[in-house]
């Protein structure tokens, strides 16, 4: 009897919670996305803009897509680049990103890319922790 | 085509990481904005004190 109860009780909360990684998922797709879905504005809005800043900025200095991992530095770029979801993917589809770095100043805007990307990746994840009740 | 200074691409760098570091790292708003504040002086900080240092050393 109080097993049954329990596994009703259990049944009730794991509705009410819903899919626990979709803010992990949306946020990691869209800059700030995982923090709007959980009504946190404020929080979603700065992190939107600095990512996206970061991101648009890194293209603007005519910095790197990276496109393929011939050695292990491309690996750890194309993951840097990864981090950014859907701008990344919607940025190559476009053709956006210098094929080459020339100047220095696109060599700056090849890591403000790929630390865009990881820095959606540590956002996505607080929008999770906030999702799971580890964060408040 | 954006062609910052060397130096505003470190601002914009350690702006745009600290207003992330300060939201994800700490929970209360206070919070957020000192470690942020923090986070940014010890980026920009960081980089002079080192351009300082490859600046003695290349002499």
């Amino acid at each position: 009897m109080a097993t049954a109860q329990n596994t009703n009780i259990a049944a009730k909360q794991n509705s009410r919670q819903g899919f626990v990684y979709l803010p992990l998922i949306a946020g990691w797709l869209v800059p700030g996305a995982g923090h709007f879905l959980l009504r946190k504005w404020g929080r979603g809005t700065l992190l939107a803009a600095s990512i996206l800043g970061m991101f648009v900025l890194g293209l603007a200095m005519q910095g790197k897509l990276y496109a393929n991992a011939h050695d292990i530095l491309d690996v750890l770029g194309l993951a840097g680049d990864l981090g950014n979801g859907l701008l990344y993917i919607l940025s190559r589809a476009a053709g956006l990103g210098a094929d080459q770095v020339q100047l220095t100043t696109a060599d700056y805007g090849t890591r403000f890319i790929v630390v865009a990307g990881l820095l959606n990746v540590i956002a996505a994840v607080d929008a999770h922790n906030l999702r799971t009740g580890r964060k408040s | 085509m954006f062609r910052p200074s060397h130096f505003a691409a470190v601002l914009l760098f350690a702006l745009f990481a600290s207003v992330v570091f300060g939201i994800t790292q700490r929970e209360t708003p206070r919070r957020m904005i000192r470690y942020g504040i923090y986070c940014f002086v010890l980026f920009a900080g960081s980089a002079v004190v080192l351009s300082w240092l490859m600046f003695l050393i290349a002499r």
